[in-house]
């Protein structure tokens, strides 16, 4: 062996010695049990938003509001691929698993971003992508489950990546597709499809998982005979929607999961007249037979693409001077909405306020919660018409955060936008195809400002539930995509914008405290974690799908270009010694 | 014979879709490379038995009819599979085999296009080039064809290039004949114009 060929060698050999060693630092996979998942470490990031309830909070405050301007790069890693990044960095001691679009997972060292396994399913040459996305992972025992675009649902050793089962969930033909992060419970995934624009019926479904075996399937369209089967006209609701695409939350002592529902299918109401349960609404599911044991349907028979996905935040506490087990969502229809979960599912409603302009809502009971519509404010068939909020809503799927010591409940809204739909089309039900009742560049050139063009759009909303007033609001000269992060050292984390700025404010006040640069736009879950007793802030960079969407209706309304450059990073963040 | 990857005489080439079927494929591929011009019973005999393949409804299920080009309205674009003659049935294994066909003036197309058109039909993939969904709704006031989820719209009179959104590529050209009084799919590559 020549000397250099020899320096080579040990060289290589040292090499390999020291990614060695950044992987035995990991330490063995600690198995995710229910009573992690019920009481997640502060150090770790377990699921979608940190806990069951949903609140997207950290209690870490090693990182806070008085050091955060030294907050640094610790490390970044591209994933490969375009489009929407949107699930956040989960971690469980020391190890990171991020998804991406194209159905991807990747497995990281937490604390050095060296790659640990990279899964990548295969999806089918002719899946029609609507939503080209992937909204994380979930843990339990010793393998990460992800759903995939395709409706596929893979089981995966989490120390390799090795694939332990994988089940087919929904009709691919049929343009059923997943996005969302499974909900693990009680030996259960859970997971639902979407397709609200595609005919789905819409459903929550459970595997076991150990086995991927089906354990239950609720569908969120009521069928004839069912509680809920009068709201639709015959056969309606086969193809209705009310499609789940956002993780729900869980209350562990009631064994109880509550899940968001998108709009009724197709778009236009005069096809399917009624209130046509359980579209956008929460339903209260039994994690162990998928019962339905309640339900709040936000707004009956939508006419205005406004899904209530978004799972309701689950927050004990005061509302308006009494104690409630809240549960706290910031409706697409733009009403902050106050319910109350009984321990047997049933769901009260408290309170609804808008907290951005709405112009539909005439008037809301103050008992049920119910609302009276304007009807001129209508889309459908024979009319164009102009409603606000626009169909993005006041708030899209990126999610709430509840801080329990600022006690404040933090909304991304967008303000000041309406949509104007064009006369609805005649339309039927063809399996494999759109299922939305207007032309598509009508849909996505709807968008429409609320008077003049505004000088704000977007809003980073802080509302005290106590008096169900707002607290502080910073407002954007932009529109946001904007899903957030809280934390025990009184900050609030999001990006969402074009400028492709990260952020972090105070979370008492609304200050921006801090901002970063990123590769890319943010529209992904922000999620904090410890490893070795340092603190990191994580999220991926990676603009695309309905955010852009949205900037090509706001360029439209503006006649500018607005180009955000696409691509994915994880973005990782400490302190600086 | 080898082929060659490129061709300057090969005008029009476009990319092909991905997973288009072999038969597909393999008349795309001649297409592109511009081994037609090296291949004179292709180039000469535009309705090779081997080769022919016309055009149907996607949405029709039996009962397969060629279409004519009487048989588009004016702006109206139909989705449509490849149908081979000798077997009586349509290329449909695939949903990325959809073509869209529509008839335009033919003074208003590009020369390029023009020269792809049989009648004043225009063929394309209906695949969307951004993320697979199909490209079927006419902006008559644009003449532009939009994809259906994405709402990406291309530019059918200029060789559907991207006129605006998120699609990276116009949809890939197929150049039409007439095969007798049905629309075919031609297996010869349009003459570049002052050649």
């Amino acid at each position: 062996m020549s000397h250099l060929l020899k320096k080579m060698s040990i060289a290589v050999i040292s090499t390999c010695a020291f990614m060695a060693h950044a992987d035995t630092k990991l330490g063995p996979y600690a198995p995710v049990t229910d009573a992690r998942l019920t009481n997640p470490e502060p150090q770790n990031w377990l699921m979608y938003r940190g806990n069951y309830q949903g609140w997207g909070y950290s209690s870490l405050d090693k990182i806070n509001s008085g050091n955060v301007k030294k907050l640094k790069l610790a490390w970044s890693s591209a994933t490969g691929s375009t489009e929407g990044h949107q699930s956040p960095p989960i971690v469980n001691n020391g190890y990171m698993y991020v998804t991406t679009p194209n159905a991807q997972v990747i497995a990281l060292n937490a604390a050095t971003g060296e790659e640990i396994w990279r899964f990548k399913h295969e999806l089918p040459a002719d899946l029609l992508m609507l939503h080209n996305t992937n909204r994380g992972v979930a843990l339990y025992g010793d393998k990460v489950y992800v759903a995939t675009v395709d409706a596929s649902l893979y089981a995966l050793e989490a120390t390799t990546g090795k694939v332990v089962w994988k089940t087919t969930v929904g009709d691919v033909k049929a343009l059923n597709y997943i996005t969302l992060a499974p909900l693990a419970a009680k030996g259960k995934i859970l997971v639902g499809s979407s397709g609200g624009e595609t005919g789905v019926r819409g459903y929550v479904a459970a595997f076991d998982a150990n086995t991927g075996k089906e354990a239950w399937r609720t569908y969120t369209t009521a069928a004839p005979g069912e509680p809920g089967g009068d709201t639709w006209p015959k056969d309606a609701y086969k193809n209705g929607g009310a499609s789940v695409w956002i993780t729900g939350t869980y209350d562990p002592a009631s064994n109880i999961a509550y899940w968001g529902t998108g709009n009724p299918a197709p778009w236009p109401t005069e096809a399917r007249p009624g209130d046509n349960l359980y579209s956008t609404s929460v339903v209260a599911l039994d994690v162990d037979t998928g019962k339905i044991k309640g339900h709040h349907q936000y707004h009956h028979n939508d006419a205005w693409d406004w899904d209530e996905v978004s799972a309701p935040v689950l927050i004990d506490t005061d509302i308006n001077g009494r104690k409630v087990k809240g549960a706290v969502h910031a409706g697409r229809n733009g009403y902050l909405w106050m319910l109350e979960r009984e321990s047997g599912g049933k769901i009260n409603f408290v309170n609804g306020v808008p907290y951005v302009y709405n112009d539909v809502f005439k008037d809301i009971d103050k008992k049920t919660g119910r609302l009276t519509y304007d009807l001129t404010k209508r889309p459908g068939m024979g009319k164009a018409v102009k409603f606000c909020p626009s169909l993005w809503g006041g708030k899209d799927w990126p999610p709430e955060a509840w801080n329990p010591k600022t006690k404040l409940f933090y909304i991304p809204a967008n303000n000041n936008l309406c949509s104007e739909l064009p006369a609805a089309d005649e339309i039927t039900y063809k399996k494999g195809d759109l299922y939305i009742g207007y032309p598509i560049d009508g849909v996505l050139g709807s968008l429409r400002y609320h008077g003049g063009k505004p000088s704000t759009i977007g809003e980073l909303q802080a509302w005290d539930l106590k008096t169900g007033k707002m607290a502080w609001v910073h407002k954007y000269d932009r529109a946001i995509w904007a899903p957030l992060l809280t934390t025990g050292g009184n900050l609030l984390f999001t990006g969402g914008t074009n400028d492709k700025l990260f952020r972090a404010f105070d979370a008492s006040n609304g200050k921006v405290l801090w901002q970063y640069s990123m590769p890319s736009g943010v529209t992904a879950v922000p999620s904090s974690f410890e490893v070795n007793g340092e603190q990191y802030i994580a999220v991926q960079a990676g603009w695309g799908i309905d955010a852009q969407r949205m900037q090509a209706g706001i360029d439209s309304l503006n006649s500018t270009v607005t180009n955000v450059p696409q691509g994915g990073t994880i973005m990782v963040f400490k302190l600086e010694k | 014979m080898t082929h060659s990857s490129t061709s300057p005489r090969c005008a029009g080439c476009q990319p092909q879709p991905h997973g288009v079927d072999n038969d597909r494929r393999q008349m795309l591929g001649w297409v592109a490379s511009g081994m037609v011009t090296s291949l004179p019973f292709l180039a000469t005999d535009a309705k090779a038995d081997d080769v022919a393949m016309r055009l149907v409804d996607a949405d029709a299920e039996s009962d397969f009819k060629p279409l004519r080009p009487d048989d588009l309205k004016p702006g109206k674009p139909v989705l449509v599979y490849p149908f081979d003659v000798k077997t009586a049935a349509p290329k449909n294994e695939s949903r990325l085999n959809k073509l869209i066909l529509i008839r335009l003036a033919e003074d208003q197309m590009t020369p390029e296009t023009k020269a792809r058109s049989a009648a004043g039909v225009v063929a394309y993939s209906g695949i969307c080039t951004h993320q697979g969904c199909e490209v079927k709704t006419w902006i008559a006031k644009e003449s532009a064809l939009a994809c259906y989820c994405h709402a990406s719209k291309f530019a059918l009179l200029d060789s559907a290039k991207v006129i605006s959104g998120p699609a990276p590529r116009p949809l890939p050209a197929v150049p039409l004949a007439l095969d007798g009084e049905f629309l075919a799919i031609a297996n010869v590559v349009p003459p570049t114009p002052g050649q």
